[in-house]
């Protein structure tokens, strides 16, 4: 059975190109780039182009990138960090809404005694600006907000946010990692101080992640050991995902147009046709504020898990933000957050495409999806 | 991924008895859709007394709706007597096992079976043996008698356990000493530890509401604010306590067990047993 793979919010497919790039360091280039030696020594030039790479796609400078083992790590090194550089400063603001690296950071240092603020959403999920504005004070350490939400691809408005954060002097972090590849950024110019972001979100391979730290912010290691990374990040360099992440980031410059195009087609075609032919469909999120691969559905009286097992049968891949498919009770925080009604909640699944997923797929999807909510609704006791 | 075995997926594929009668002598209904699942069964007997066709419709996920379909084939040809006995262990078991975490879906299953049999008696005018108790898990509903009978009938020892099989104790959490204190009562422990020694005897003024104002801040606030909630003490006037919801807990839909009594059972515990908690009027 072939796999129609729609669920790249998760995670996505190696590049080839990715792959042929990082080859030579699985195999015949295996020093180690801090060695004295040409044969370690020589890995060295290959961390400094990549770092080059991701510059260009972040629109800074390469001193300001730090690489990690993915966008947790990141987050966490962001967050801690600056609060441990900042030890006068007592009071971290988030939102309800954030990825769990982000959101379990926070209440773990709320738990170590700051004060978290968790800004709440409306109910296409955005922030209020007015709330932030009057929430970050002189106590403010640092502000973290995500640039787009995993869940509903609903993005923030980041620039305005920074500007805001910037102007009370506080530190702001952003967590893009499902934005970096999708959304065009120019750092240099905005107010962003910290940025997260994952290699395998964006076509390299998992392990891999880096954090933009704008020059002159105050920021404490995370890990600490050796002297790599200019003491900000210790550990021998992950030199194969750093050349991929490298190689990813290059390419994401040339097919971030395809993303809000042919991508955004795809998704566009998708939705469309399941909000006309599915019984109690409906769209979660600012639908004009959004990332061109997201979309997340709910069915009215059915559960998630059901139907992504249904899906499965198919080979199609999606995700849920039901309670049953996390094991945890509790159906998706960021629904919850934005007021989407339970009935609804549980019965939400998300469709994130790719530039590697093609117009046969969607119209496979388009064609199985409807019999497999009216199977559902038939079985469920709420649709009358 | 769940690890479903081929019988569930088979049950949750191609369910056996799907649907509902027409004119039943018994309906049972359990779970919500606040909760994520639910079930509906309805059976009708034949002239002996026995349990002639039986369906169900399920809102939930594959091990929902596997328990559901599995148990209406188990009671067809039992008399009441017969399927009032069967309990969510003999689910799990002729579906030949289920994820821990999914065990609740076989006690939903057992539990809509005994509503539609107390259903039957209450319909003949027989009297019906109902499960009754105080709610210890307000944010499913789930009494201390639902707790001790799956505590018994599966052998559980952790409140984790109690979670999976009925859920008690998987929202906020605030029950789970609660239930742990259920555990060691049925497993014949004795509490660990004398709580009412560790209340202050009398309390002043100022004493009281600092105790209440600690017991806010360190018990309570974080059950709520992990789930995008908060709460604000108003006012103490003698054991009435005031107090403000903020965020998601203001409008919890949860509505027959508000977070008021959550609260209230938390300040009881801590503080003073005589405690009141109300709500700021708007």
């Amino acid at each position: 059975m072939k796999t129609i793979y729609f669920d790249n919010n998760a995670t996505t497919r190696i590049a080839n190109e990715v792959f042929e790039a990082m080859k030579p360091f699985l195999t015949d280039l295996y020093g180690n780039p801090s060695s004295m030696h040409t044969f370690g020594g020589q890995v060295e030039k290959y961390i400094r182009h990549s770092r080059e790479q991701i510059a260009r796609l972040l629109g800074c400078d390469s001193s300001e990138i730090i690489f990690t083992s993915g966008g947790t790590e990141s987050d966490n090194a962001a967050i801690k960090g600056v609060l441990a550089a900042l030890p006068e400063k007592r009071k971290i603001i988030t939102t309800r809404v954030e990825h769990p690296a982000v959101l379990a950071t926070c209440r773990e240092m709320q738990a170590a005694g700051y004060k978290l603020i968790e800004l709440g959403v409306d109910r296409e999920g955005q922030i209020s600006l007015d709330e932030l504005g009057v929430e970050v004070d002189d106590d403010t350490a640092i502000v973290t907000i995500m640039y787009a939400n995993n869940e509903t691809g609903v993005i923030f408005p980041i620039e305005k946010i920074a500007e805001i954060v910037k102007a009370k002097g506080a530190v702001f972090h952003t967590d893009a990692v499902q934005a970096v590849g999708k959304i065009p950024l120019n750092l240099d110019k905005s107010n962003i101080d910290l940025l997260s972001l994952s290699g395998h979100k964006l076509h390299a391979p998992k392990g891999i992640g880096a954090l933009y730290i704008k020059k002159g912010t105050r920021i404490s290691p995370f890990i600490v050991g050796g002297h790599q990374e200019k003491n900000r990040r210790a550990g021998t360099e992950n030199v194969a995902g750093i050349v991929a992440l490298g190689k990813a980031t290059e390419l994401a410059e040339g097919t971030m147009e395809q993303e809000n195009t042919k991508v955004k087609k795809l998704r566009d075609k998708l939705e469309n046709a399941i909000l006309k032919t599915c019984k109690g469909a409906t769209l979660n999120g600012d639908k004009n504020n959004r990332l061109p691969n997201t979309c997340n559905i709910s069915f009215e009286y059915i559960e998630g898990e059901a139907i992504l097992l249904l899906l499965d049968q198919f080979g199609i891949c999606a995700s849920s933000g039901s309670a049953c498919t996390s094991g945890s009770l509790e159906p998706s925080h960021v629904l919850r957050a934005m007021g989407v009604p339970f009935t609804a909640a549980h019965g939400s699944i998300r469709f994130s495409l790719s530039r590697y997923n093609t117009e046969e797929e969607v119209d496979f999807v388009i064609e199985k999806i409807p019999a497999i909510v009216n199977r559902l609704r038939e079985l469920s006791p709420f649709v009358k | 991924m769940w690890d479903y075995n081929p019988k569930v997926m088979e049950y949750f594929l191609h369910p056996k008895n799907a649907g509902e009668i027409e004119n039943p002598d018994g309906v049972g209904e359990e779970g919500s859709l606040a909760c994520g699942d639910a079930l509906k069964l309805t059976f009708k007997l034949d002239k002996n007394g026995r349990i002639a066709d039986a369906k169900f419709k399920t809102f939930g996920c594959a091990s929902a709706i596997a328990s559901a379909s599995i148990m209406t084939e188990m009671i067809k040809g039992l008399t009441i007597e017969e399927a009032e006995k069967i309990t969510n262990k003999d689910i799990v078991d002729k579906l030949g096992g289920l994820p821990e975490q999914k065990m609740h879906c076989s006690v939903m299953g057992m539990e809509a079976l005994q509503a539609a049999i107390a259903n039957y008696r209450r319909g003949k005018g027989q009297p019906q043996k109902k499960i009754e108790g105080k709610i210890v898990c307000t944010c499913f509903g789930v009494t201390d008698r639902e707790i001790e009978k799956v505590i018994i009938e599966n052998d559980l020892d952790t409140v984790e356990q109690v979670t999976n099989y009925c859920k008690a104790g998987g929202g906020c959490g605030s029950c789970r000493g609660e239930i742990e204190r259920i555990i060691e009562k049925i497993r014949g422990k004795k509490a660990g530890k004398d709580e009412t020694a560790a209340k202050p005897k009398k309390l002043t003024n100022l004493q009281k509401i600092q105790l209440i104002q600690r017991t806010i801040s360190e018990q309570i606030r974080p059950l709520l604010k992990a789930d995008g909630g908060d709460i604000d003490l108003i006012d103490v006037e003698g054991s009435k306590v005031i107090v403000a919801f903020r965020g998601m807990c203001s409008k919890c839909p949860t509505a027959e067990f508000t977070m008021k009594d959550v609260v209230e059972a938390r300040l009881r515990e801590f503080v003073s047993s005589d405690i009141v908690v109300e709500e700021q009027s708007e």
